[in-house]
């Protein structure tokens, strides 16, 4: 794709620990195109919202990144610093938290906390800026906006802040919205109607996702392109349909299992046995062969990137052939767009 | 919000009434001032006019009463003393204490706030370390000790500021204020910074707490996110959440402050109420005990009340449990 609007190369996101530098992300590189949602998977501490921070330069010390770029329409944006990055951030490249409860100020109006983020970027008057952030929920499907501009954080319900997060984050139509595991906190029903909300947006307005989840029927459902992340590195990656009809990395096709929805009921869930490693003391070689039935002798070297048709990836020494069955199906709903 | 205000009104007026009864039981069981206050060498006759006069001999429940009902009608007796009604003695010493008490807190709040918010910004830089020092010595030195090495300092060695004393003042709406002349200010400046002192320890070091919290929070991050510059992000975000301990220490402490400012008023010879207390507990001058201390009383729950409603608007969530 040349046409991509963020790309991840070969990132590198480390902390400093007493122990030594834990790389959180470990050569991540993956790119959006304009319109196009990408889903980040992996298990907790696999350095999925380490990745999206680290795109918006919000890590923290000790954390820093290490190496790599994060190229904008082009730009690399890892080396700006201070306001220069400011300005991106909001602007060209927006985030939406996992938790809507916490991810808005209580003691602030929606509509004083959505005025702050237009103003942040431009120089409008008040009144101009209001009218953004009413129209910016007016997108969201958020009924009255007018009111709700005037309500507190605690007045609306759980999918109604995140509604809100995601119309702040698409206040300055920005070119990409990272959004960490924005409906892991949600219930069901309003999860499906966020999903089915961006992706509307992201058909519109041609913003980018890359859309951090643990959730693989989530991703299934929604994102165009998957990376399957592993103890800080894309251990798979490809087009939606392809990777979750048939996986080449013995981890996605673990996960893949472990998902009930295309289990047989009444039958033991297969799950991926031992748990993700610690940073501080990973294997040699490939991280997940401790865990992974394939492991062979080879896997205690690093494993190579195998390309495969379509554009698809793998971190694997003995990748799984692919299979011709006809695609499963996670779940019966789709929010992808017919294209 | 009316609603609201009654109860925490009727609230207040309980308080009062049952300090009321603490205080003049406490002040009763200190014993018959006439004792005190009459020559030995007077004969009994003497006496019982006198305990008559006060009322003493009458039961304390009657006694009680009477200084209720005198109190409900503006007259908390007379000064065994100064001979003087002591609603007004008190309040003739009031300004002194206030503008004191006043220009204390305002050093503690204007210096205490920003240096605990850069503490709390900035936590593990040097600068952090030497406020949170400062702060320490600021609530664990002794008051009375600071007091006079300021004097030491920059009114001996230095002589840069008068000694003591209040200097001249000019009537403002009917009080002596000394704030308002340039002159007047050198000689408030010490004792008020010797008072804002412990306050300015406290108020670094819980808005360093709030701003540590607040900063490692998602909103925070959240308003990062957005392209929020750091002065915004502190201003709008952080500052409105660490207020409500903010406010809570500033009242109790305002009232603490105007009510037992004693210490330094008396290093620094300052004609305010603290002085009036302790000179009138020294001569067991007990109708000025009883009416300070229910003044006193007084000022702590008006005190809160005004912060009660403070914290309804700095927290949309307080408004909402106090409405339903």
């Amino acid at each position: 794709m040349s046409d991509a609007v963020l790309r991840v190369n070969n990132l590198q996101t480390q902390f400093q620990t007493r122990a030594g530098a834990l790389k959180a992300v470990d050569g991540v590189s993956f790119e959006v195109g304009r319109g196009r949602i990408l889903g980040l998977v992996g298990e907790s501490g696999s350095g999925k919202s380490v990745t999206g921070y680290s795109i918006l330069g919000l890590i923290e010390p000790p954390g820093k990144i290490a190496g790599g770029e994060v190229l904008l329409n082009g730009k690399d944006i890892t080396r700006l610093r201070g306001d220069a990055m400011r300005q991106v951030r909001g602007a060209q490249i927006a985030m939406v938290f996992q938790d809507p409860m916490m991810t808005l100020n209580p003691v602030l109006k929606i509509g004083t906390q959505m005025i702050a983020a237009v103003r942040a970027h431009d120089r409008v008057s008040r009144k101009a800026a209001r009218a953004r952030a009413r129209d910016a929920l007016a997108k969201v499907g958020i009924p009255s906006p007018d009111e709700r501009l005037e309500a507190y954080p605690h007045q609306l319900s759980g999918g109604m802040r995140q509604r809100v997060a995601i119309a702040i984050a698409l206040l300055h139509n920005p070119a990409v919205i990272i959004a960490d595991e924005p409906t892991t906190a949600l219930d069901v029903s309003i999860q499906g109607q966020i999903l089915a909300e961006v992706r509307r947006l992201a058909d519109e307005t041609g913003t980018a996702f890359v859309w951090v989840t643990h959730d693989l029927a989530v991703v299934s459902s929604l994102a165009d392109d998957i990376c399957v992340m592993y103890a800080g590195r894309v251990v798979e990656s490809g087009p939606a349909d392809d990777v979750i009809a048939s996986p080449r990395h013995p981890y996605t096709a673990g996960l893949l299992a472990s998902v009930p929805a295309e289990h047989e009921p009444g039958t033991k869930l297969p799950q991926v046995p031992g748990s993700t490693p610690s940073l501080a003391n990973l294997p040699q070689g490939c991280a997940f062969a401790p865990r992974c039935a394939k492991a062979g002798p080879a896997c205690t070297t690093t494993p190579p990137v195998q390309h495969f048709e379509d554009g698809r990836t793998a971190l694997c020494h003995y990748p799984i052939e692919p299979v011709s069955c006809q695609p499963l199906s996670l779940t019966s709903t789709t929010y992808r767009s017919a294209s | 919000m009316i609603g609201f205000l009654i109860q925490r009104i009727l609230q207040a007026l309980m308080v009062v009434i049952a300090m009321s009864i603490i205080v003049f039981l406490g002040v009763y069981a200190i014993g018959n001032p006439i004792d005190v206050m009459i020559d030995p060498a007077s004969d009994q006759a003497l006496r019982e006019a006198l305990i008559q006069r006060y009322g003493f001999d009458r039961p304390l429940f009657e006694q009680y009463f009477i200084f209720m009902n005198n109190m409900l009608h503006g007259d908390l007796g007379e000064s065994f003393i100064y001979r003087l009604p002591v609603l007004n003695l008190i309040l003739s010493r009031l300004p002194a204490t206030l503008e004191l008490a006043l220009t204390a807190m305002l050093i503690a709040t204007f210096l205490g706030i920003p240096l605990g918010l850069w503490a709390g910004y900035k936590p593990d830089s040097l600068s952090a370390k030497a406020i949170m020092g400062f702060s320490v010595l600021g609530f664990s030195v002794p008051s009375f000790w600071v007091g006079l090495l300021l004097i030491m300092v920059f009114a001996v060695e230095l002589g840069w500021l008068p000694s003591g004393g209040r200097g001249p003042t000019t009537e403002v709406l009917g009080m002596n204020l000394s704030i308002t002349s340039l002159e007047g200010w050198s000689y408030i400046l010490l004792p008020a910074f010797n008072l804002a002192l412990f306050k300015l320890g406290l108020l670094i070091r819980l808005t360093r707490a709030g701003t540590v919290e607040v900063m490692s929070s998602d909103y925070v991050r959240f308003a990062r996110a957005q392209g929020l510059s750091e002065s915004k992000v502190v201003g709008l975000h952080v500052l409105k959440n660490i207020s409500i301990p903010i406010v809570t220490v500033f009242g109790l402490e305002l009232g603490s402050t105007l009510a037992f400012a004693v210490v330094t008023e008396t290093v620094f010879n300052w004609p305010g109420m603290g002085k009036l207390i302790i000179d009138s507990i020294t001569v067991l001058d007990r109708p000025v005990m009883v009416a300070y201390l229910i003044l006193v009383v007084f000022l702590f729950v008006m005190i809160n009340l005004v912060v009660d409603l403070i914290y309804g608007q700095l927290d949309p969530r307080i408004r909402v449990k106090a409405a339903s």
